[in-house]
């Protein structure tokens, strides 16, 4: 059959248009059902007592008390936020430029560049809780290499006063090497003769960094950003392998678990945690879709 | 102020007061229902298991069974009991799915939710009551007709709130202060009575280079057991159930008095316990390197069997206030329960049967000998000196609680003891900030 020209939707036969609105309304229905529907049904638990058992009608409407209970009530609830801070802070402030470093260093083509980039992306292939192993055998109190090599006693992952820094040593590791691949990505895509002309202009390998290529990089930065927030956010895997997030190592998404998937099954009390932690993160999503379409314009 | 002469006696007292009321109470409305129960006992059989027989009828198939006994020694025991089932039963197989202990409570409202074994591991209390009234549990009071041995304080401890029983006993062991003899020999330690005189112990043991209480608090549950005992031996055994059931108040005296002197307590204690688990706690008193660890008996699983067990013994938690006594102690049974919808409803009722028989408790007392049986007729002749000795240790004590877990509503247990108890650990300074903060959840979870 030879090829007709495409003239808009009304020149589509009637297969082609039952396969178009497939292709939309699939999609759609399972964007609807696995995120919107658990979204929403997270917000409106989160004004209920339900217990997770029976049917949710006999859930009983109780307002914003458990809003106010977890701020007012909970202990582990203000440590925890303190954590997600601290999380996020170590992540952007020091993981981050850590990974740009690692990644401006492998952009010079440095010999066996291809081995250090694929050792330090290694770990992002990893699943955080097995992250989280892989440092136990470091951290162990009584096994572990640490303790070995230096004789000492710290319980890293027990004790409260280290075990937050540790799991972010762990966690830095894996987000290092993330941002490492984002920003080489971003690197590699900067017009080398923007470099060049910085170059005739005699600006130094410093000045060219900061004041031409970073601001090209303006998209990964932005997605960086994201990225980091929302990791700071979601992080959970590693601190739930070391002890539950329990003892020094409270996070929001740990408190949310363990009411709601535990025996406890206080889920209307752990879904207002999750809605918050949904509000908080919507913020920083809401910055980067307005940042995305202003730049498509 | 008698002690129960009888097994059966100190059973009786296992069930709370406060159960033993609403017992009372849902059984004279519960008594229409099992009536009619009664009458129509081929009727419920007809809409329990689809296709399947009655229990009257010949069970055949498969049997699914749900088991939390992750750990290497109840795990083989377990095990020897099913294999046993087996083979005095053809036709009728056995199919264990092990799940880990804690991953295994944890998910319990999903697993029973979802599509459960016909047949799963639990504990008496709160705990299994619960999930009686919130309809997650098949009834099994016909398997309760033919079971021989056990006494009536077991069924009631089997009952839930509708007066049906959901709940078959297994096995149950005490919570005590266990020792090594042959440490306590060496040193010349004597046994204390009283906290004075533990403390005076206390501080030999330190001098001789021993830590006086091993301890580990990982998982959250052990302290809680610290918890009860200090509670049981300052403010008696019926607070201890007011207690758990919300009808005290958590930032009163008589609690603030069970945090100070725990503090008091706390530099005898093993450091660091918030990073270990229980069983790394017990190896320190297996290797002698402890001189004492509060914990219920299955501390004999990290012990191997012959000599070294025979090496374990234990004390009653030591008398603090003379005029409460030290005759309230902790003795939590396990046992099975019976899903909803089993796929194999007669199979299952058979295995309940089963487990609840003398014979199969035999085969789990000697493969596991950290726990005692709860059927009367069970062989107490072989059992070993431990076992023999918390037999009489639980037929002496005045009045036996479960545990803080099973005592209470999971939901209050978990997510605000745990933590609380932890912090307190890690800053026992603060004990009026901390009941304050317990009291104000209590008041929250309770009223919802």
């Amino acid at each position: 059959m030879a090829r007709r020209k495409y003239k808009g939707i009304d020149h589509l036969s009637s297969v082609d248009r039952v396969v178009v609105a497939l292709m939309v309304v699939v999609p759609t229905l399972l964007v609807l059902w696995l995120v919107w529907l658990p979204a929403v049904g997270s917000v409106l638990l989160s004004f209920t007592n339900w217990d997770g058992i029976g049917p949710i009608s006999s859930a009983k409407v109780i307002g914003l008390k458990n809003y106010h209970d977890v701020v007012t009530i909970y202990p582990p609830f203000w440590p925890a936020v303190q954590h997600n801070l601290i999380w996020l802070g170590v992540l952007f402030l020091v993981a981050t430029p850590f990974g740009l470093f690692l990644a401006v260093l492998l952009d010079r083509e440095l010999r066996g560049s291809r081995v250090y980039q694929t050792a330090i992306y290694l770990p992002v292939v990893l699943s955080l809780a097995l992250v989280g192993f892989i440092w136990q055998l470091i951290y162990s109190r009584d096994q572990g290499l640490i303790n070995q090599v230096t004789g000492g006693t710290i319980d890293w992952y027990g004790d409260q006063r280290y075990n937050l820094w540790a799991a972010l040593l762990a966690a830095s590791w894996r987000h290092v090497g993330y941002i490492m691949l984002l920003y080489l990505a971003g690197l590699k895509g900067v017009d080398p003769t923007l470099r060049e002309a910085a170059k005739v202009d005699g600006a130094n390998e410093r000045t060219t960094f900061f004041r031409v290529v970073f601001p090209v990089m303006a998209p990964i930065n932005a997605i960086v950003l994201v990225v980091t927030v929302i990791e700071s956010l979601r992080a959970f895997d590693l601190v739930w392998v070391i002890n539950k997030g329990r003892n020094g190592l409270e996070l929001i998404s740990t408190l949310v678990t363990s009411n709601i998937v535990g025996e406890a099954s206080r889920i209307g009390f752990g879904s207002a945690m999750a809605t918050m932690m949904l509000l908080i993160s919507s913020v920083f999503v809401a910055i980067y879709l307005r940042y995305t379409f202003k730049e498509q314009r | 102020m008698t002690r129960p002469t009888s097994e059966a006696e100190y059973l009786a007292s296992l069930v709370p007061a406060s159960v033993r009321g609403v017992s009372r109470r849902t059984l004279l409305r519960g008594a229409l229902g099992a009536g009619t129960l009664l009458a129509a006992p081929s009727l419920l059989a007809a809409c329990g298991g689809g296709g399947s027989t009655s229990t009257g009828g010949k069970a055949t198939g498969t049997v699914t069974i749900g088991s939390n006994q992750s750990d290497a020694v109840p795990k083989a025991a377990i095990q020897a009991v099913m294999d046993a089932f087996q083979k005095a039963n053809s036709g009728l197989t056995t199919k264990i799915n092990t799940i880990d202990h804690n991953s295994f409570q944890e998910n319990i409202n999903n697993y029973l939710q979802g599509s459960p074994d016909d047949v799963w591991m639990w504990f008496s209390g709160y705990r299994m009551r619960f999930f009686a009234s919130k309809g997650l549990a098949g009834d099994v009071s016909d398997v309760w007709k033919d079971l021989a041995g056990m006494s009536d304080a077991l069924k009631k401890a089997s009952t839930g709130d509708d007066g049906k029983q959901y709940f078959v006993p297994s096995t149950y062991y005490p919570w005590a202060m266990f020792y090594r003899k042959s440490v306590f020999e060496k040193f010349g330690y004597t046994e204390p009575k009283t906290l004075d005189e533990f403390k005076t112990l206390g501080t030999q043991m330190k001098k001789d280079g021993l830590v006086p209480i091993a301890f580990g608090d990982k998982d959250g549950w052990p302290a809680m057991g610290t918890f009860d005992q200090l509670n049981l031996r300052v403010n008696g055994y019926q607070f201890h159930v007011d207690l758990m059931a919300g009808k005290e108040a958590w930032n009163g005296d008589k609690v603030k008095k069970v945090f100070d002197t725990w503090a008091g307590l706390l530099d005898l204690h093993q450091p660091d316990a918030l990073g270990r688990t229980w069983q790394e706690a017990a190896q320190t008193l297996q290797q002698k390197k402890a001189g004492t660890y509060l914990l219920g008996s299955f501390v004999a699983q990290q012990f191997s069997k012959g000599a070294e067990q025979d090496d374990l013994t234990f004390f009653n938690f030591p008398e603090i206030d003379s005029t409460i006594g030290a005759d309230a102690i902790e003795a939590p049974i396990d046992g099975y329960m019976m899903a909803k919808r089993p796929k194999n409803e007669a199979g299952a009722k058979k295995l309940l049967g089963y487990v609840g028989s003398a014979d199969a408790q035999n085969i789990v007392v000697k493969a596991d000998p950290s726990v005692i049986a709860t059927n009367d007729k069970a062989d107490q002749a072989s059992y070993t000196a431990l076992q023999k000795k918390s037999v009489e240790f639980v037929s002496q004590a005045k009045s036996i609680a479960q545990f803080m877990d099973r005592d209470t509503r999971p939901d209050f247990a978990s997510t605000v003891m745990i933590p609380a108890i932890q912090s307190f650990l890690k800053n026992p300074k603060d004990i009026d900030g901390l009941v304050n903060s317990i009291e104000n959840q209590k008041k929250s979870i309770f009223s919802s």
